[in-house]
């Protein structure tokens, strides 16, 4: 196996840093597809090399995940982009102050709804079985029109956790379609490897989660995938490395070799030749337990999206290190924040948005990777021609209140803004 | 907000932990205990019953859920999780080994919680030990059968008396630096294979 780090010129990292002894850094991570980096890191040989020992600890919730790190048992995690932002924000149980200075992947996301509820789109909305993402959420739009016109029970639609991409991601294809979630749906958080059991005995009508679990149930038959996270916008961070501010402070060094080390990782993760030794250790029990057929499909993004054996391949489902994927650009953290505005979680004020853009650290990632390319790190989102929103919509992080009043399908407590904090 | 009793919700997917939680708060005082088992339906539940503490074990993965729920119910106030005091780090260190976690409503007095956190903590320790216990006698079990079987195809092979049989399997086993059940278990297995 090519482990590819040779031709890579560490120049960041000054021979002074790499003296010292091997340092044990602990990190907790969910079972899901996009760990792979800080695994790669750990299996592959990648954290050993810049002198670290990566102490990987499988966890259950976020909220476990959260904590855990909050109160030192963690120093570093695998973490939903949203959590560091809700963290700095004071959102949230136990909010702790959290940076993320390393972004782990793009992709890995779908929307799969009940083969159930995809037979009535398709009657409803005379869907091909080949269709985008808009279209399904119309049909979707059309089926609830129907179902409150009769008065059945409201579709109810898994998501992860309530500041998760898939939460967001969620509520905006509901909402490009018309739809809105907290009326005409019902949002309910199941843990991801029990979402296609949830579908399956009817206890939801549909979910957005990460990798394996859509490509799971559609291949037990019960769902058909709908949306996938790049349908709704490219470039969207997935997960993140979340750490303790001061935990970064006091511990430089380390910050800086991981950092080095995941970057690493995370490019010999993109390259397609690596991905079956890749899915093999990410299928053990001790990470994903999964099989590993459908990981290694997972990581091509060749889908079977309906139990008819309808196949699209999405380029890109997953993207570890390519178009600067792992860097941290606050204007992201921003347009996370926009939709916690949008959704009523959070009031709008000009203290808030610093808060929120403070939670991504490209400082750190440039310093410790020696990174001299210009980013934009307050520019606008969703303008680029490969990189739009599904509704068309471009997001200026200088005017967020106006974009969030722009929606047409909103939270109505979003609506009163407030700058006094 | 002020109770002569709190109440507390038990929330664990394992019924012996959570009658063992019960148990154990009842007798330090606590007689509004309320134990569930099931998550679903369980918005309703909190609504209905207004806990004051929440208990959760940390291994259940519907602790997101409640997080959740915690963002949508406004009844309940702020719950905000808690292992006892943050500046307590002693206190966090035993909540989270032994594998609780509580969400407690606002305005509460710490030392009434930390009281109840302390007796489930305790009572999930003890059920670990229990369970420890029971796991090892299980085991223990497992291994005279294994023994006793792999004595019986010795004497049967080489028609030794029992003596001579347990002796050469302890004899091998102290060759070879293994456990006696180890020894006896190839016998078992080998046997199964070629007879």
């Amino acid at each position: 196996m090519t482990t590819g780090i040779s031709d890579r010129k560490k120049m960041a990292a000054p021979a002074s840093m790499r003296s010292a002894g091997s340092r044990i850094v602990r990190a907790g991570f969910i079972p899901l597809v996009d760990a792979s980096v800080l695994i790669a890191a750990s299996e592959f040989g990648f954290a050993k090399r810049e002198g670290i020992t990566l102490d990987l600890a499988k966890d259950t919730s976020w909220a476990n995940v959260r904590d855990r790190l909050a109160f030192r048992m963690f120093d570093v995690a695998h973490m939903l982009s949203p959590m560091p932002v809700a963290s700095m924000l004071g959102l949230g149980s136990n909010p702790s102050p959290t940076i993320a200075p390393f972004a782990l992947n793009r992709g890995g996301n779908a929307i799969t709804v009940s083969t159930r509820l995809y037979q009535r789109m398709q009657e409803t909305g005379g869907l091909s079985g080949d269709d985008g993402a808009l279209a399904n959420a119309h049909a979707l739009a059309g089926v609830i029109a129907e179902m409150k016109a009769k008065g059945e029970p409201l579709p109810r639609f898994g998501v992860t956790y309530p500041f998760s991409s898939h939460n967001y991601e969620f509520r905006y294809w509901l909402a490009a379609g018309g739809i809105d979630p907290d009326t005409d749906t019902r949002l309910v958080v199941v843990p991801p490897p029990m979402t296609s059991d949830a579908l399956a005995a009817g206890a939801i009508d549909g979910f957005c989660v990460g990798a394996p679990w859509n490509m799971v149930a559609s291949e037990r038959g019960v769902g058909r995938i709908v949306a996938a996270k790049q349908d709704l916008w490219p470039s969207a961070p997935e997960k993140v490395v979340g750490m303790r501010p001061d935990w970064a402070e006091s511990n430089p060094e380390t910050v800086s070799r991981l950092i080095v080390a995941l970057d690493a990782a995370a490019s010999w993760c993109d390259r397609p030749e690596n991905r079956d030794a890749l899915s093999e250790v990410l299928a053990d029990q001790r990470y994903v337990g999964a099989p590993v057929d459908i990981i290694r499909r997972v990581l091509t993004g060749e889908f079977t999206i309906d139990p008819q054996g309808h196949q699209r391949i999405i380029e890109d489902y997953f993207v570890f290190h390519a178009e600067q994927a792992n860097y941290p650009k606050p204007s992201q953290a921003l347009w996370i924040y926009s939709q916690m505005v949008r959704w009523g979680q959070i009031a709008p004020s000009k203290a808030a948005e610093k808060l929120a853009a403070s939670a991504y650290r490209p400082d750190l990632y440039r310093t410790a990777l020696g990174f001299k390319d210009a980013v934009d790190d307050f520019g606008a989102e969703g303008v680029a021609e490969n990189d739009r929103f599904i509704d068309g919509f471009a997001f200026d992080p200088a005017s967020i209140e106006t974009y969030v009043e722009r929606f047409p399908v909103r939270s109505r407590a979003a609506s009163s803004a407030s700058d006094e904090t | 907000m002020l109770r002569d009793t709190l109440t507390v919700l038990v929330i664990d997917e394992n019924r012996i932990r959570a009658s063992i939680i019960e148990a154990g708060l009842r007798e330090a005082g606590h007689d509004r205990v309320i134990l569930v088992h099931d998550v679903n339906g369980i918005a309703r539940k909190i609504e209905d019953l207004q806990p004051d503490v929440i208990v959760i074990d940390l291994e259940n993965p519907n602790r997101d859920m409640l997080e959740h729920l915690f963002q949508l119910t406004r009844t309940l106030g702020r719950p905000i999780a808690m292992f006892v005091d943050r500046a307590d780090a002693s206190s966090i260190q035993s909540a989270i080994e032994a594998g609780v976690s509580a969400y407690i409503v606002d305005g509460l007095k710490k030392e009434r919680v930390k009281h109840i956190l302390d007796v489930a903590v305790s009572r999930f320790n003890a059920f670990s030990k229990l369970q420890r216990e029971l796991a090892d006698a299980k085991s223990a079990l497992e291994e005279r059968k294994v023994v006793e079987r792999a004595k019986g195809i010795l004497m049967k092979m080489r028609n030794i008396p029992e003596e001579e049989a347990f002796a050469l399997l302890r004899q091998t086993a102290m060759n070879e630096k293994k456990k006696l059940a180890d020894i006896a278990q190839s016998i078992v297995t080998a046997a199964n294979l070629l007879m």
